[in-house]
């Protein structure tokens, strides 16, 4: 069964008595284990696929199913619910809470997911672990790299164990170098049965994932399965 | 319910951690609701410590008892009719005092003011209160020595004197004043009762505790000007109860001494204390009123100020907030937190706003005495809560309906 399942969904944007259409009519299916990357130029209506994918906006029109359950019908608390339990979020300019520590924040989702403290404070240091952070619990986001920033958003997104991971750009605000670093990252989730969907203007990045979905003006331009670049299958002894 | 409580420890968290993180804004928004509670709390604790001291020594005077004068206290009477009445003498005293079947007591008053002496020791402008041995019966007086001077000391004007716990306190310091002799405007009189202490402060010289009490007939041979001056017939009825009673029955036996025909209005004034406590009640509350104006004022201004910068709290954590929303925070989860947070902040202010009224109300005892009430404590902090609350809704409110993708994209 697939984990999201979106058809005909338009966004029109109102900006004065002009209306923007972000997107026009995407239908699109996404299995679970998949590894999805959205390509685009600027405004093409990725971020805008992105919100909608992650509950955070909704359509103007069109159907939504998320785990064969439709979204649109859902009140607000539910689907801060979904969001909470389903989704994991990873940003480009990674959203942490600037005066707490890394352990802060990534036991945050957990605090709303009412996980008691003891129980929180284990998983969000495991997950720290898991992206390579051990030695950097207890630093906040102006103590760390823009690297190690970014992996403290992928374990904030992690450690709810969630359906799907939505990550839009999250390289866009690294050098090349680290970017490669996050997406080894990505590949090992992938690998462990995740499923994500990953924007990115890069092709060298889109290679890391299976399946491209090319967007242009709000319609989706392509969508094809792809030959993956070769990932080295080692655990993650990078730098951190 | 356990959600709930979950909830509220973690909402308490966060607010906890916002405030920690901006300290100095923190505690400028506290010292809004700091001077308003300050204020309420001293205002409230100095009203009351007054009233409590009126009331004490109102009851010094007794609710039963009638004072038959030439002036009313408290009158629509204009002043020049109430001076051209005639003046009460002691002959018209023994006439009522005949015929007032009512009265448990009936005794005439005149007061003089002299200056009391004991060896070097001298207190100026005491009121010397003239009467007779029933005089005491017109009182709730206690004794800390002594007695009331007797009925035969009166009848003869000996030169006895009872005197109040504060003339006491001034001229015998540290020795008993029984038997020994004080001159009042320079003659000798021998002290035979000190009271316990009666009044309160409030009252001034008119406290029973600042006066000295003599036989009405030495205050006549001593200080002859009095001859001529109006007395007052101090009346006691049997319990309040029969207060209304009494006074209409002596209403009637003073017209009657007075020779008045049915037409003619009251040449006498017949006065209560009542009267007294209804225009301390209407004092009271303009000072209460405006008390409660600057009070209200002071916390409005307090309120404004925090709901000004919880505004800006909420705005500088847009980014934040969306960040929340997007992983899972509910709408009422973040109008908890906002709302947590200004009540802290409130709350903090108000304690540190009681402290420092506890420490005034203590400092204002030493010229008044204050009370501090559980009363103006809950008063405080509920203030406080209410005021954090009340400023926090707004704001907390605009958080809470924050669109998460807005908000994440704002800059
Ligand atoms: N809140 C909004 N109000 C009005 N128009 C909007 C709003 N959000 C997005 N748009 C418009 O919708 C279109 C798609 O925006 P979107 O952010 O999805 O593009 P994108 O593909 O993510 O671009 P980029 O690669 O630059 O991030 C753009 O034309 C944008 O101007
Ligand atoms: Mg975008």
């Amino acid at each position: 069964m697939n984990i999201i399942n979106i058809e005909h969904i338009a966004k029109i944007y109102k900006v004065g008595f002009e209306e923007v259409h972000a997107l026009r009519d995407v239908s699109l299916k996404i299995d679970k284990n998949e590894y999805v990357a959205i390509m685009g130029p600027s405004g093409s209506g990725k971020s805008t696929l992105m919100n909608i994918l992650g509950c955070l906006d909704t359509p103007t029109s069109g159907k939504y199913e998320f785990k064969g359950v439709s979204v649109s019908d859902m009140s607000d608390n539910e689907l801060a619910k979904i969001r909470n339990k389903e989704i994991g979020f990873v940003f480009q300019t990674f959203n942490l809470l600037a005066r707490s520590d890394a352990v802060h924040n990534v036991e945050l989702p957990l605090i709303y997911a009412g996980v008691p403290t003891a129980e929180r404070r284990e998983r969000a240091i495991q997950a720290l672990i898991d992206v390579g952070l051990k030695d950097r619990l207890h630093h906040k986001p102006n103590e760390l790299s823009g690297g190690q920033r970014q992996r403290v958003a992928i374990a904030r997104a992690l450690v709810t164990n969630p359906s799907i991971i939505l990550a839009d750009e999250p390289t866009g605000n690294l050098d090349s170098k680290t970017g490669e670093e996050i997406m080894v990252l990505f590949h090992e989730i992938h690998e462990k049965g995740n499923t994500i969907i990953l924007v990115t203007h890069e092709e060298y990045i889109a290679e890391h994932a299976a399946r491209i979905v090319r967007l242009k003006d709000g319609l989706i331009e392509s969508d094809e399965r792809v030959e993956r670049r070769y990932i080295p299958k080692t655990k993650n002894t990078l730098v951190t | 319910m356990r959600v709930l409580l979950f909830e509220l420890k973690e909402g308490l968290m966060i607010a906890l951690r916002a405030i920690a993180s901006n300290k100095i804004r923190a505690m400028l928004t506290m010292l809004g609701i700091f001077i308003g509670v300050t204020v309420v709390v001293t205002m409230s604790t100095a009203i009351k410590g007054i009233d409590n001291s009126f009331q004490q020594g109102i009851s010094s005077l007794g609710s039963d008892v009638l004072y038959i004068d030439k002036w009313a206290w408290f009158s629509n009477v204009e002043w020049w009719k109430m001076r051209n009445r005639k003046n009460i003498t002691m002959e018209e005293f023994e006439k009522f005092k005949n015929l007032a079947k009512l009265p448990v007591a009936v005794a005439p008053v005149i007061n003089s003011v002299q200056t009391v002496k004991y060896q070097e020791r001298r207190v100026e402008n005491v009121f010397i209160n003239g009467s007779n041995a029933d005089y005491v019966k017109t009182t709730n007086f206690t004794f800390a020595e002594g007695r009331f001077y007797s009925e035969i000391e009166s009848n003869s004007s000996r030169q006895v004197a009872v005197i109040g716990s504060e003339i006491a306190k001034k001229l015998f310091p540290n020795l008993s004043a029984l038997d020994k002799t004080i001159k009042i405007g320079g003659e000798n009189f021998r002290v035979v009762g000190v009271l316990a202490e009666q009044g309160s402060f409030i009252l001034g010289p008119w406290n029973p505790d600042n006066q000295v009490y003599v036989p009405i007939g030495t205050i006549f041979k001593n200080f002859a000007s009095n001859r001529w001056r109006s007395i007052t017939i101090n009346v006691r009825a049997a319990g309040p109860a029969m207060v209304e009673e009494t006074k209409a029955e002596a209403e009637g036996v003073m017209r009657k001494v007075r020779g008045l025909s049915y037409d003619q209005e009251n040449d006498f004034s017949i006065n209560q204390q009542e009267g007294l406590q209804e225009n301390y009640n209407s004092v009271v509350g303009v000072i209460q009123i405006a008390g409660l104006f600057i009070t209200g004022l002071s916390l409005f201004v307090g309120a404004i100020g925090i709901m000004n910068i919880m505004f800006v709290s909420v705005k500088e954590r847009t980014k934040e907030i969306g960040l929340r929303k997007a992983i899972g925070a509910k709408r009422r989860t973040i109008l908890a937190q906002f709302l947590l947070e200004s009540s802290v902040i409130c709350l903090v202010g108000g304690f540190a706003g009681l402290i420092a009224a506890v420490i005034l109300s203590m400092l204002i005892n030493q010229f008044i005495p204050t009370s501090i009430q559980i009363g103006s404590v809950v008063l405080g902090i509920s203030i406080s809560l209410i005021t954090g609350i009340i400023s926090g809704l707004a704001p907390a409110y605009t958080a809470a309906k924050m669109d998460p993708v807005e908000a994440l994209r704002y800059e």
